[in-house]
């Protein structure tokens, strides 16, 4: 299929440490569409990120490697790339914007050098013309005074400054796709707001495809349109993000959207899903989820259940649901 | 009748900006500017602001963590800001404290029962064998299995080492606990754990809660009443029902409004709150909020509004609810 901007096939991410391997990406599949908002939630150490990096092909080895799987950007492996190839590719056709707006950006170079060394890298362009285009996307973003601006450095902003820069430092080679790992994060409320609102309308007026990773279940379901949730290395439930919101079916995503406090009521009690989140390779039989689970029957701890398919793009992996999907076929 | 525990008065913190080649104190950071509030016995009252607020200065201060500018905290009738060092370490007892960073907050050489003892220890005349009951009780109490004794920090997961500053806060049996983002940490699944067992305990030992975050879910399901801060000062203080039900400081309506709701049904597209916090060693004149807020009028640029009883229980700083000038 052509609409498919990144789709991943049974990505294997493993961290080879001396205290043992680690599974951190544990077969993971799953796709984007051209100019979708598609999310990637969990909690910390589920494989959120490192999926992320291994798109990038910027998974550090050693002791990371990818070590099976595919990983395909407009039909093609970008795991069968050279690393000069990479290199055209990212901050081209993908670029990624991470958390810390605070540490992402150069503190020695100014804000004008980091986005016209960005421009030049992929263009042959001239200075002039690439710092004309550093300041148009400056403007994009919503930054005021860019003139000014591009001779400024990173200190001279506030976090919500420096988060619209380093969008528009991904945004300059107008990217077919743009991974945002926790993006929000590290801001207050008000200024994610003005973020996500900046995110949403790229991705309207520029059809970029946005891969957004987060645990924040409120930024998902403002901007999304399908959602991923991943749990100790694996998917466990994917769907729409109507579908996930309103009926999700994983004991796990049901107990995640019941232990969010809900600001337009106040709960007796708050759910909460016993245990802790287990480190990822430390459950190495069955569902990683069982442990925790208030549904979990003997088969669960044994086998590692497959997704089952439910439907309108309903993917769940949980014995629960094993009889539903014949259903489906049917 | 409501009893007051404690109460807050024209707090103020300053901290000195040094410069210039004899660094000399060329300016100052506004943190806490005339803040006053009352805390009642058993309740918890919530402190909600952006970063650079002045909510942890605030309960820092309380404590006497960092010494205050100026104005009083007063305990038990008695103005606990002058009092001398040896006079606030009994007080101590009373009150405790729990951090936001379990992986800071910890000593990584101590195991969990060193780090228990400790403040019993301190404050009172225990034989061994008797501290190591109450540590072991207080495990079991916070929900942590007492075989886990002596492991150090290091072994536990972020929500088990936030129990563990939670049972060490409670050893002394305080009265009252400033909780400063306890949960914000955490990870969805253990801060609701993490927060219900934070009621079970109020419940249990009669306890009163300062409670400080940035997350206003958080703050709504855990408050009985809530002080919104902005910029060092209290916009708004009210019951936590009412305060969600129909805010009425501009900034407090602008903060609610920008929370992502999880459910993709709510269409929430309303206005978003254009530019950044104010730097707080040169805040604006008049309302800290003015350069930001949408119905901004004269006098705002002017006068700071005080916090005034707008409606039955309900404070909010701003001119719009100022009767004198709407007449």
């Amino acid at each position: 299929m052509t609409d498919k901007v990144l789709s991943l096939e049974n990505l294997k991410t493993t961290f080879y440490t001396d205290e043992g391997t680690i599974p951190a990406v544990n077969d993971v599949s799953f796709h984007i569409n051209k100019g979708e908002i598609l999310g990637v939630v969990g909690e910390s150490g589920c494989g959120k990120s490192v999926t992320s990096l291994s798109i990038m092909g910027l998974v550090q080895s050693p002791p990371g490697k990818i070590d099976g799987g595919k990983i395909l950007f407009n039909g093609k492996d970008l795991l069968e790339k050279t690393e000069k190839e990479m290199r055209e590719i990212r901050g081209n056709e993908i670029s990624m914007i991470f958390q810390e707006p605070m540490t992402s950006l150069n503190p020695v170079y100014t804000i004008g050098n980091q986005l016209i060394e960005s421009i030049l890298l992929h263009n042959k362009w001239s200075k002039k013309k690439a710092k004309e285009r550093a300041i148009e996307v400056l403007e994009l973003v919503g930054l005021p005074r860019a003139n000014e601006l591009i001779n400024e450095y990173p200190h001279q902003l506030s976090g919500g400054m420096r988060q619209r820069v380093m969008i528009a430092m991904s945004m300059v080679c107008n990217p077919n796709l743009l991974i945002a790992d926790e993006p929000t994060t590290a801001l207050d409320v008000t200024i994610q707001k003005q973020i996500l609102q900046l995110m949403k309308k790229l991705n309207k007026d520029f059809g970029t495809a946005i891969l957004m990773v987060t645990h924040d279940l409120g930024v998902v379901a403002e901007v999304c349109d399908r959602i991923v949730v991943m749990y100790s290395g694996k998917i466990v439930e994917e769907g729409s993000v109507k579908t996930i919101f309103n009926s999700p079916k994983h004991p796990y995503t049901k107990g995640l959207l019941k232990s969010v406090p809900d600001i337009r009521k106040k709960s007796e009690r708050l759910y909460s899903i016993k245990g802790n989140v287990p480190k990822p390779g430390s459950i190495k039989k069955g569902c990683a989820f069982a442990g925790r689970c208030e549904h979990a029957f003997e088969r669960c701890f044994e086998e590692t259940p497959e997704h089952f398919n439910l439907g309108s793009g309903q993917c769940v992996r949980c014995f629960l649901y094993e009889e539903e999907e014949a259903g489906v076929a049917k | 009748m409501t009893e007051t525990l404690l109460k807050v008065q024209n707090l103020k913190k300053e901290f000195p900006i040094n410069g210039g080649i004899l660094g000399k104190q060329i300016a100052s950071v506004k943190a806490v500017s005339d803040l006053s509030f009352e805390i009642n016995k058993g309740e918890t009252l919530g402190l909600v602001g952006e970063s650079g607020c002045g909510k942890s200065t605030t309960g820092r201060t309380l404590l006497r963590l960092i010494e205050k500018t100026d104005g009083k905290v007063i305990y038990k009738d008695e103005d606990i800001t002058t009092l001398r060092n040896k006079e606030m370490r009994a007080l101590r007892k009373e009150m405790q404290m729990v951090f936001q960073d379990p992986f800071a907050s910890l000593n990584p050489r101590q195991t969990v029962e060193k780090i228990l003892e400790e403040p019993l220890l301190i404050h009172e005349k225990l034989s061994r064998k008797e501290r190591l009951v109450r540590v072991y009780e207080m495990m079991e109490t916070v929900g942590l299995n007492k075989d886990y004794a002596k492991r150090y920090p290091h072994q536990f997961s972020g929500g088990q080492r936030q129990r563990i500053s939670i049972a060490r806060a409670l050893m002394t049996k305080p009265k009252f606990i400033v909780l400063d983002e306890p949960v914000s940490a955490l990870d969805v699944s253990i801060q609701s754990q993490i927060l219900n067992l934070l009621e079970d305990l109020q419940k249990e030992f009669d306890l009163t809660y300062l409670f400080i975050a940035h997350d206003l879910g958080v703050i709504r399901h855990i408050s009985d009443r809530i002080g919104v801060m902005y910029l060092g000062s209290l916009v708004e203080l009210a019951d936590g029902e009412a305060l969600y039900e129909e805010p009425l400081h501009p900034y407090t309506q602008a903060l609610l409004s920008s929370v992502p709701i999880p459910d993709p049904e709510v269409a929430n597209e309303e206005e978003i709150l254009i530019g950044d916090i104010p730097d707080p060693s040169n805040p604006p004149t008049g309302c800290p909020f003015h350069v930001r807020c949408g119905s901004c009028m004269e006098i705002c640029k002017k006068e700071k509004p005080q916090l005034v009883e707008a409606k039955d229980k309900r404070f909010v700083a701003c001119h719009l609810y100022n009767d004198d000038l709407n007449k």
